[in-house]
């Protein structure tokens, strides 16, 4: 075992760039604002060039202190981190509870060659320890090493190969987005905006002052899609999909297989023309956001595929769910009274392992939900649906916003599908948590 | 539900109200009273419905709640996926000395409240579901 730049023993500091990097987002903003009142400095007004200047030193001078005080080392079985000036903060990441190792590249690290480490924990709680910033060789090794730590192996050995299951072109990233919602309506509200001031010129400010605020909303999401989903990349490693996405900030984290709520595939009214479709998983516990909680109750979504043809969306599906085929039936015909439009695809149907649903008109969304992830079981029936003698039952998973819903289902066949679903999630979770120990990944 | 303390409540209130206008107008002091009783008659039957329809059964491997009169719901939340039980009484279901427990899942959308118990029968069902919550535990 060649003894590498990261020491199995011994305190280690962060790379010295890191405070560049960390206070280089609160930098640009200072510097933004110091552009936008750039009048004030040219009426000869120095005072507020050294205000801006002490901010930017400000940020710097506490970046640096933040490195100062931190510092982690690996031992045998756990990582350790140590940060905080006023309030130590000591955390302790044992290698065996650990589900995934993310690597996150702002814009100027990658310039600068630096990586953002980020450790998630298997646990209801999933605590995490995050590493900002180390040089990329070092996160890479880093990352070899907790993984074989975790899987009981020598520290040295090299990370388990990955397999490239697909990859999105740039050119139908921005097709696809440009046919999308938001894509879409951004395009029709410009050009209604270009029609209405080319026709009637006095009330070009009108129009711009109320289409400007909605045109900026859609334009940052359109780029917040676009940059990062920019040359995404799936892989299937052993502890389970690993994605890599980014146009100046990149991602590669890993979608561990065990924490799966369900999965959405989603296919948009202008995408079908094409035959594309967009895979969401949804995941518990989820990544940290920046202050290092969870958000929407403890469950976070991902996209496992941004833009896809239907056979890459059978890849995916078929690496997180195993399989997935399900035999859907249709509602009663007489369903077409209550819901006209969305008769059109709604289907359910479930087997020992999967509850799949159909639903949407505009967007055709199919919803898969592992049985064994399904919290409670609801069957609602309103006065509509009580004269067509139909019920909707409902599969709730953790979290806020995902849900399977069988709607409109024949009664007699709801009312004993209730039961049945009840019965196969309770068979489906004791199957699991009889494997579970068994299985070397969470 | 104590459905006629309520309607007493409802009676007095309307009197009080109906009373105050009648000083400036019998006319419309007696409509007033007679509207107010109309709508507490009325809530209170909707009321009544509501929680007559209101039932949970406690079976070997889950808790279920039927309720709902137009909308008719029924949840089966298995024990091993609570998290948490909740007792509460508000100021107004401590007036009846009732209570309202509530099983809570990581799912939001989880819906197990059985609202208007006898505190006795409140406290039996809270350890009843605690201790069967433990003993079937699983993760997420």
């Amino acid at each position: 075992m060649a003894p590498g730049p990261i020491g199995v023993v011994g305190w280690q500091r962060l790379h010295p760039l890191s405070p560049l990097v960390r206070s280089s987002r609160a930098v640009a903003g200072i510097a933004v604002v110091a552009v936008l009142n750039a009048g004030q400095v040219r009426h000869g007004n120095p005072l507020s060039l050294a205000i801006y200047g002490a901010l930017i030193l400000l940020g710097l001078v506490a970046g640096f202190i933040a490195w100062l005080v931190t510092r982690w080392r690996l031992d045998a079985d756990a990582l350790r981190i140590e940060t905080g000036l006023l309030r130590r903060d000591s955390r302790r990441l044992p290698v065996d509870r650990i589900q995934a190792v993310d690597l996150v590249q702002p814009f100027l690290g990658r310039i600068l060659g630096l990586a953002e480490l980020r450790i998630r924990l298997a646990g209801a709680d999933g605590s995490r320890g995050r590493l900002s910033y180390l040089s990329e060789a070092d996160a890479h090794q880093l990352r070899a090493r907790l993984l074989a730590a975790h899987h009981g192996l020598d520290q040295a050995t090299p990370p388990p190969p990955e397999r490239v299951l697909l990859s999105v072109p740039t050119g139908r990233l921005l097709a696809s987005v440009a046919t999308s919602f938001l894509g879409s309506s951004a395009g029709a509200l410009t050009l209604v905006a270009l029609v209405l001031s080319i026709t009637v010129p006095s009330a070009l400010a009108v129009v711009f002052g109320s289409s400007f605020s909605l045109l900026f909303a859609l334009g940052s999401g359109i780029w917040r899609r676009v940059t990062s989903e920019f040359r995404f990349t799936a892989a299937a490693a052993p502890d389970g999909l690993r994605l890599r996405a980014g146009m100046f900030q990149t991602v590669a984290e890993t979608i561990p297989a065990g924490r799966i709520q369900a999965v959405r595939m989603v296919e948009p009214l202008l995408w079908r023309p094409f035959g594309w479709r967009r895979v969401i998983v949804d995941v518990a516990g989820g990544t940290a956001n920046r202050r290092g909680r969870t958000s929407g109750g403890g469950q976070v979504s991902r996209a496992l595929l941004p833009v896809g043809r239907a056979s890459d969306a059978e890849l995916v599906l078929d690496r997180v769910l195993g399989d997935h085929r399900v035999a859907l039936t249709r509602p009663p015909r007489r369903v077409r009274f209550k819901a006209p439009l969305g008769y059109h695809f709604l289907a359910a149907g479930y087997d020992r392992r999967h509850a799949v649903t159909v639903n949407g008109r505009l967007q055709r969304t199919t919803c898969w939900v592992p049985l064994e992830k399904v919290q409670s079981v609801r069957r609602l029936q309103g006065p509509v649906q009580r004269r067509l003698r139909v019920s909707s039952v409902h599969l709730d998973t953790a979290g806020r916003s995902v849900r399977a819903v069988l709607r409109d289902r024949e009664q007699i066949e709801a009312d004993a599908g209730v039961e049945e679903l009840a019965e196969l999630c309770r068979t489906a979770r004791a199957a699991r948590s009889l494997a579970a120990p068994l299985s070397s990944v969470q | 539900m104590r459905v006629w303390e309520a309607l007493v409540v409802g009676t007095l209130l309307g009197l009080l109200i109906g009373g105050g206008v009648m000083v400036a107008s019998v006319v419309a002091g007696l409509a007033v009273l007679v509207g107010i009783l109309a709508l507490s008659v009325t809530s209170l039957w909707f009321l009544r419905r509501r929680f007559r329809a209101w039932h949970y059964l406690e079976r070997a491997e889950d808790l279920v709640v039927v309720r709902g009169v137009m909308l008719r719901r029924l949840s089966v939340v298995p024990y091993g996926r609570m998290q948490y039980v909740d007792v509460t009484a508000g100021p107004v279901e401590r007036l009846f000395g009732l209570a309202t427990v509530k099983l809570h899942t990581a799912a939001a959308a989880s819906d197990a409240r059985v609202p208007g118990l006898e505190p006795a029968e409140a406290a039996r069902l809270r350890d009843q579901l605690a201790r069967l919550g433990e003993a079937k535990a699983a993760g997420l």
